[in-house]
């Protein structure tokens, strides 16, 4: 178990590509990733459509190989999904890599993982301080919290976890998921299913967008996942996050010049810039698209709330 | 108002009415509204604190509708004319039957809602607190009503309660 | 009481100690209910039981044979535990036969307390795997596991195989395709969420407006989720059932999936060859009659399959949601 030394800044992480992108985009990104971000931790995996699976495994080595050359931690995160043969065995497989850092998304990986050390993803529903002991007596010592949890229940985890040794992380931008299915909806919405999908998912690398029957903008459809169409981002609230221990600040692979994310965030969490610049530059590089923040502040998700006091006792 | 088939029971109901004006029927409804209110308490702690709202049971195939004030300390039932309805919070719509169905024989409000035979208005969660509390009662409230008014209920009840409908 | 597979115990919904004592007449072996608050997943206004009204529906049930399983199945956010340890504690102190669960904190905690207690995995904990299920199982001593609606019977019958507790399965009601446990759909959209405060599409948050030209449409907060000409049958609006509009689908469409509602009457059979040790009703937001109607008529069907009989489930249609039925996943993996 991993001692618990607040590091003086939070980690700066990317989670794991959410999207189908085609190989050549993929590699190019994580290129950039390597050499032209402060980011300290990546995740990489497949962890929406097993399906997909296969495309990244080419890649994944020589990808991962890079971004370690380049001073950075490589986890690897499994299936949020787990039913099918072929899922159940790509899963245990990746519990028993041994070597490499593994995110647990899925409870069947729970099983193989049982007892060593590993994190859990934000689809592990760790909500509470009870949950949280219970897996970190079984070998959990880095938790990504689900995207809901509001700003008190994130300060009460991090009280808690830094007590237990472990890490929390806690996503800062990009679309937040909002639910799975077995269905795929990106296939049904070109009349066709998951197994005769022919990947067609890959046309919409930000998802496809939902709206309502009035136009009204709503929801991204992400092959099996569904997503907000904002952007979660908490700006203001970095400085909340750093005082209460949060450890790890997740960035989500967006069709947005992440690179320039990055280096928003990596100012916000070393405190180089003030809130106000840092929305600036985030919305100008996120144009088109808005931003959220009702989750943290207990409010429905699509909701953006501005200039609210820091102060959540 | 769209012309309506009138079930007989409709029919029926409009015949009294027509011989009961309504500040005759007031006391029927207070008493039955009373009734009510004494012998099924849950039906209060349900609506929590929707207990003080207004509902409009706008009984569409009469010549009237009904306001309904679950208040337990001053439970009220009143029926108007719909061009003298008060601001109320929400607003059941259906046919007589339907809607007597609802009390009589617990007939599940959800088929009758997805059938659009009941529309509601108004506050949703008003009308659920109440089609949850109406059904937390064992037998009939439209018996229990009719239970006041001793032959006379017991006549109304099975006029009611006659489901045969001959083709106008 | 241990349960075997010869079993077949009618699991049945109830939202009033009214439905409850119809479901018990009716026929249903086990109940299960929560209280009024956000440690169940049906945290419907008006709805759900008291303390005292478990108490009385404990009683009722248990003089006629019948169990009482308390669902204690959404996720308690960091500071509000103890909500769920106090109604794990009421839960124990009325004697309910076992305790519906999804968070493992709260299985934790029961297990820890209340060792003797039954722990049933809710389907909101989404263990869709021998291996998940067997997580549970072996860490938390899980007894029984509610199986996502999702799963065929083959894969049932595999997943009997390899895990060591029973298996409930859903044969009739509302039918959902998005994992259950894992849905931040409502909380995006009105600001409570499913997971934490145990609803779905909550009523407060919905409109019905009419509109002039004879149509209705149905809101949730912000948002429209649905429009109905005047011949077209309304829907409550739940998100995942609503209609939208996607770039190549600009006519509005079911981007999720059609109101259905599921009835596995024809399959009950193939279910209990499959292994399944109990079936579920669900339709704890129900009424009485829905009660009374859909548990006799499983009852029956029940007690003919496993005698052999041929069971007549014609009834039933009436009764689901959107008038269109379904057998869901359970016969074919094609509809994925």
């Amino acid at each position: 178990m991993m001692t618990s030394n607040l590091p003086a800044v939070a980690a700066l992480t990317l989670g794991p590509i959410a999207y189908h992108w085609s190989a050549e985009t993929r590699r190019d990104f994580y290129a950039k990733i390597a050499d032209e971000t402060p980011i300290d931790t990546v995740y990489l995996g497949e962890v929406i459509c097993s399906k997909r699976a296969p495309f990244f495994a080419n890649d994944l080595p020589e990808i991962a190989e890079r971004l370690i050359k380049a001073g950075k931690t490589v986890v690897f995160s499994s299936l949020a999904e787990v039913m099918t043969v072929r899922e159940r065995r790509i899963t245990t497989e990746m519990m028993t890599l041994g070597e490499a850092e593994v995110e647990v998304n899925n409870s069947a990986g729970l099983l193989a993982i049982d007892g060593r050390p590993h994190r859990l993803g934000p689809f592990m529903n760790v909500y509470n301080e009870e949950t949280l002991s219970v897996l970190a007596g079984r070998g959990a010592h880095h938790v990504c919290l689900p995207a809901e949890l509001p700003g008190p229940a994130v300060a009460l985890m991090a009280e808690a976890a830094a007590a237990l040794g472990v890490g929390i992380e806690v996503q800062v931008f990009g679309r937040a998921p909002l639910a799975t299915s077995a269905r795929c909806y990106h296939a049904r919405a070109h009349g066709r299913t998951k197994d005769n999908c022919r990947f067609v998912c890959e046309e919409d690398p930000d998802g496809m967008p939902l709206s309502t029957r009035d136009g009204v903008p709503f929801l991204r459809v992400n092959g099996v996942q569904t997503q907000s169409e904002t952007y979660l981002a908490l700006i203001e609230e970095i400085a909340y996050l750093k005082e209460i221990g949060v450890s790890g600040l997740r960035l989500m692979p967006q069709q947005v010049d992440m690179v320039s994310v990055a280096a928003v965030f990596d100012d916000l969490r070393r405190g180089m810039i003030e809130s106000n610049e840092a929305e600036e530059r985030l919305s100008e590089i996120c144009i088109g698209t808005r931003l959220s923040n009702g989750f943290f502040h207990g409010l429905a998700g699509y909701r953006r709330i501005t200039k609210a006091a820091a102060s959540f006792s | 108002m769209p012309q309506l088939d009138r079930t007989p029971q409709a029919r029926f109901i409009t015949r009294l009415a027509a011989v009961l004006p309504l500040p005759i029927m007031q006391p029927v409804l207070d008493r039955i509204v009373r009734r009510i209110a004494a012998s099924h308490s849950e039906i209060f702690d349900r609506l929590g604190s929707y207990r003080y709202s207004t509902y409009v049971i706008d009984t569409e195939d009469l010549p009237f509708a009904l306001v309904l004030s679950p208040d337990p300390d001053q439970p009220k039932l009143r029926a108007v004319k719909r061009k003298d309805l008060p601001p109320h919070d929400a607003r059941i719509t259906g046919t007589f039957l339907s809607l007597f169905k609802l009390i009589d024989t617990g007939e599940d409000g959800d088929a009758l809602f997805f059938s659009r035979t009941l529309l509601i208005s108004g506050d949703t969660e008003a009308v659920v607190r109440l089609r949850n509390a109406l059904d937390d009662v064992d037998g009939s409230i439209a018996a229990d009503a009719a239970g006041l008014f001793g032959l006379t209920g017991r006549f109304v009840l099975s006029r009611l309660r006659h489901s045969t409908a001959p083709s106008l | 009481m241990p349960l075997d597979s010869a079993t077949s115990e009618l699991v049945c919904p109830a939202g009033t100690p009214a439905a409850l004592r119809t479901a018990v007449d009716a026929g249903a072996d086990s109940i299960y209910c929560g209280f009024q608050n956000e440690t169940n997943a049906r945290n419907f206004p008006g709805l759900n039981f008291t303390p005292d009204q478990l108490a009385g529906s404990v009683a009722y049930a248990h003089s006629r044979g019948a169990k009482v399983l308390l669902a204690l199945n959404t996720y308690p956010p960091a500071g509000k535990f103890a909500l769920w340890r106090e109604a794990a504690d009421l839960g124990a102190k009325l004697n309910v036969d076992a305790f519906i669960v999804a968070d493992i904190g709260v299985a934790a905690y029961i297990k820890k307390n209340y060792p003797d207690r039954r722990l049933h995995l809710s389907v909101q904990a989404a263990a869709a795997s021998p291996e998940a299920i067997r997580y549970y199982c072996e860490t938390l001593a899980v007894k029984r596991v509610v199986l996502p609606r999702i799963l065929t019977i083959p894969e049932i019958r595999q997943i009997k195989r390899e895990i060591p507790c029973e298996i409930e399965t859903f044969i009739f009601g509302n039918h959902g395709l998005m994992v259950e446990g894992r849905c931040s759909l409502t909380n995006y959209t009105t600001g409570l969420s499913t997971n934490m405060d145990g609803v779905c599409s909550p009523a407060a948050d919905v409109e019905y407006r009419p509109e002039a030209d004879g149509t209705l449409s149905t809101r949730l907060g912000a948002f429209t989720i649905d429009r109905f000409g005047p011949d077209e049958t309304a829907g409550y609006p739940t998100i995942c059932k609503g209609r939208y509009i996607a770039p190549g689908r600009p006519e509005g469409y079911y981007a999720f999936e059609e109101p259905v509602s599921l009835n596995l009457a024809r399959l009950l059979s193939d279910l209990i060859g499959a292994g399944v040790n109990a079936f579920k009703i669900e339709g704890r937001q129900r009424s009485r009659s829905y009660v009374r109607s859909v548990v006799s008529a499983f009852r029956t069907a029940v007690d003919d399959v496993r005698a052999g009989r041929e069971p007549d489930i014609a009834d039933l249609l009436a009764l689901t949601e959107g008038r269109k039925e379904t057998q869901g996943a359970f016969e074919t993996k094609k509809w994925r």
